[in-house]
């Protein structure tokens, strides 16, 4: 297929532009790196905004404990070859500390807001950079490139400041922070469209592989170690890829056999389903669940 | 396709049809559960070529209450086939706990609890979309009054605005204001979409009373490129498919109109203006770092640093790939100069023979963000490029009446959703050209030094 990209450069530019605004204007950023494909565009755009110079902010993982080890081996990696300082926060110690409480069965997903503000009270961070794209669910279409948080975390989202321009407000008082979202413009297809153009490794489970999966509310739900399948269910290994990775409770393969960035996008062309619809087992409990986690100090 | 997409196609084609159900809409519907049947997306994004600038459009969209603005927007998202299954289902399914009869297409643009709750747009939501001739921002924007901020906030960085118009009611108080403030912010694109035509019997008459309506309206503000075009957001006529009902319109359809606006050549002819957003040691150079935000720049170009004054020539464009020759309008880049200048972060390089003049007293135009009045006494910082300044208010000169696009003058406060001229005091200079003619280095906005609100949008004059 012959795609026009040159779309590319207009979001890459407005995202390095963003990059450079927060470390112009915040004392002390950090940028959230999961591993995951989004923030790793964060990290490709944070290059392309600071080199041949250090960037000028830490890298910060909230760690569920539950994450796919192929994630988390390339999270270690990536930083290493960068060589920038990573952090990483988990949600284990906030369950010991006692500051995240849940009950038997819970996933840990959303308590990771706990955690990640924990730790930007813990280092002071007063902007939090995050790879969420508008496209992605329709809380996050309302969400600000900065978006401030008041001294409990909080999204107000009837309460935002306005965003004018490329004219960005990202004054806090003690306590507050904002969190910042350079790549909100962009949709699925771009991020795989630019991960193919650069050229960027991603961890191996965006790619096909079979892995044995379950169907449960019309998700494929992955059977591991800590998510087995429940009584009844018929246990299948499928060909299968992740389009989002996150905490392995709530996050679900699709069927595919794409063993190529170009074969994703060609299947992302295609796909009749969004992203966080076909996987995602938190959005699926109630219409307004992001919103709600969002306010509470989520990603 | 995967098997989740194919359980969820068959959910959606039991569902209620779309649209209020019309014979239009059923056939529409059809399509769209049968993957297998529609306009292969790869074909849809195969692209002809184009370039950076006009790969995006971004735009506005703006309308009173109950003019179909979330229906209008449902209906191009779902004729460009953005709209996936689960998205159409989940809005099946609230639709039905609402009460609806076919499916509300509002439900898929109102993103928050009390949106839904209420059925109405509180904030500025963005959606996207593409079409093989090029990708498509729209900044949906709520139609009451009281979010006149939220307008402004859409169209600041729109480069078109389609404005929504009941083809029944004709040119009301709200579409004057959308009008306007469209054109105060630089918006030199503006399509009058004219809605419910299928209420209007789909007669020529009907647009043509609005149409009237609004050029007269609008002929003082010299809208270069003010179009119209008949719509039923409902029916999806003129919208991206023409439809049978509208045979008299000639024209092209509203997607039609939107692919084929020019982006603005207005950056790329200005002379270079570089905000300098942060300075960098590299091998020994002092490099700037910034985006072009406005003409371009290349190796060697007579250059004039501000505040300083002092002048210099460009010695290399620095990328991430490497050594340019040259950049326009719009890229992020790093910039070393011919010699050492005290240069930090809010200066600005621009063409040495046609630099902006510093200024610490400001004409401006300001739309009123907050709900505290902006007051003499009040404490402002003014954030124009990289460069962020002290600010106060020296006098409001007049507010704008914009239902009668006349000034009033006397108050000497503005209020919420006010537009008002006003002379500002600045504790630095800025660098500032006429937001007429520049777009980047003519806007500022005002952050209250207390609260850090975001309180006004501000177009120098």
């Amino acid at each position: 297929m012959n795609f026009d990209r040159s779309h590319l450069d207009w979001l890459e530019s407005e995202a390095i532009f963003i990059l450079r605004e927060v470390a112009g204007e915040c004392a002390r950023p950090a940028l959230l790196f999961s591993g995951g494909k989004d923030s790793l565009v964060l990290l490709r755009l944070a290059e392309k905004a600071f080199r041949p110079g250090r960037f000028p902010f830490p890298l910060l993982h909230i760690d569920t404990g539950h994450n796919f080890p192929e994630v988390i081996e390339f999270r270690d990696r990536r930083a290493a070859e960068l060589g920038e300082a990573l952090h990483v926060r988990s949600v284990e110690d906030s369950m010991r500390r006692g500051t995240v409480r849940l009950r038997e069965g819970e996933s840990r997903n959303a308590a990771q807001s706990v955690t990640l503000l924990e730790a930007i009270e813990e280092f002071g961070f007063d902007a939090a950079i995050g790879g969420a794209r508008r496209d992605e669910e329709k809380a996050r279409a309302k969400e600000r490139v900065f978006s401030f948080r008041d001294g409990f975390g909080q999204w107000d989202p009837r309460n935002q400041r306005p965003e004018l321009w490329d004219l960005y407000n990202p004054r806090v008082g003690a306590g507050e922070h904002v969190r910042v979202f350079p790549i909100s413009n962009w949709t699925e297809l771009d991020v795989w469209q630019y991960i193919g153009r650069e050229s960027l490794e991603v961890p191996s489970i965006y790619y096909a592989h079979r892995r044995p999966v379950v169907r449960r509310n019309g998700l494929l739900a992955p059977v591991t170690a800590l998510t087995p399948a429940r009584a009844g269910e018929q246990v299948e290994e499928l060909s299968v890829r992740f389009r989002t990775v996150g905490d392995v409770s709530c996050t679900c393969p699709v069927a595919s056999v794409a063993g190529t960035v170009e074969e994703i996008i060609e299947e992302t062309v295609a796909t009749r389903v969004t992203e966080r619809g076909a996987t995602r087992m938190d959005d699926q409990t109630s219409e307004a669940s992001m919103e709600r986690r969002k306010r509470e100090g989520y990603f | 396709m995967d098997s989740n997409a194919v359980a969820l196609a068959v959910a959606f084609k039991n569902d209620p049809l779309f649209f209020g159900g019309e014979p239009h809409a059923a056939k529409k519907q059809g399509t769209m559960g049968s993957p297998a049947e529609a306009t292969p997306v790869s074909a849809r994004l195969d692209h002809e070529g184009g370039n950076a600038t006009s790969s995006v459009l971004r735009f506005i969209t703006c309308g009173s209450v109950d003019d179909g603005k979330s229906t209008l927007i449902g209906r191009l998202l779902h004729d460009t086939q953005q709209i996936l299954e689960d998205q159409l289902c989940a809005v099946a399914q609230a639709s039905r706990k609402r009460g609806f009869d076919g499916a509300d297409l509002s439900l898929l643009t109102d993103g928050l609890e009390a949106e839904r709750e209420q059925g109405i747009t509180i904030d500025v939501a963005y959606r996207y979309f593409a079409t093989p001739r090029r990708k498509f921002i729209i900044a949906d924007t709520p139609g009451h009054e009281q979010y006149t901020r939220n307008m402004a906030t859409g169209a600041s960085t729109a480069g078109a605005a389609v404005i929504l118009a009941d083809a029944t009611k004709g040119l009301l108080p709200q579409g004057k204001r959308h009008l306007y403030i469209a054109h105060l912010l630089g918006i030199r694109d503006i399509v009058v979409a004219v809605n419910k035509m299928d209420l209007a019997g789909f007669e020529e008459r009907a647009f043509e009373a609005v149409r009237a309506a609004f050029a007269a309206f609008a002929a003082p503000m010299r809208i270069p490129g003010l179009q119209f075009v008949p719509v039923s957001a409902l029916g999806g006529d003129m919208v991206v498919e023409r439809g049978a009902r509208l045979p008299w319109y000639r024209g092209p359809t509203l997607l039609e109109l939107l692919e084929g606006i020019e982006p603005a050549k207005a950056a790329a002819v200005r002379p270079l203006r570089f905000a300098v957003q942060l300075v960098q040691r590299a091998g020994g150079e002092r490099r700037y770092l910034g985006r072009i935000a406005s003409g371009a720049a290349h190796a060697g170009q007579e250059v004039i640093a501000l505040a300083s004054g002092r002048p210099s020539r460009i010695k290399a464009i620095h990328a991430h790939a490497g050594a340019r020759e040259f950049a326009r309008a719009g890229e992020s880049v790093a910039l070393t100069l011919a010699d050492e200048l005290d240069i930090s972060r809010g200066d600005l390089i621009a063409a040495a023979a046609d630099a902006p003049r510093a200024s610490r007293e400001l004409q401006a135009t300001l739309v009123w963000l907050a709900d505290a009045p902006l007051e003499a006494r009040g404490r402002y910082l003014l954030k124009h490029t990289t460069r962020t300044v002290r600010a106060k208010l020296a006098a409001v000169n007049y507010v704008m009446d914009v239902e009668a696009l006349e000034p009033r003058i006397g108050p000497q406060a503005l209020a919420m959703n006010d537009i008002g001229h006003v002379s500002l005091e600045l504790a630095q200079p800025v660098f500032a050209d006429p937001y007429t003619e520049d777009r980047a280095t003519g806007a500022f906005i005002l952050i209250d030094a207390h609260s850090h609100h975001t309180v006004a949008a501000g177009m120098v004059r």
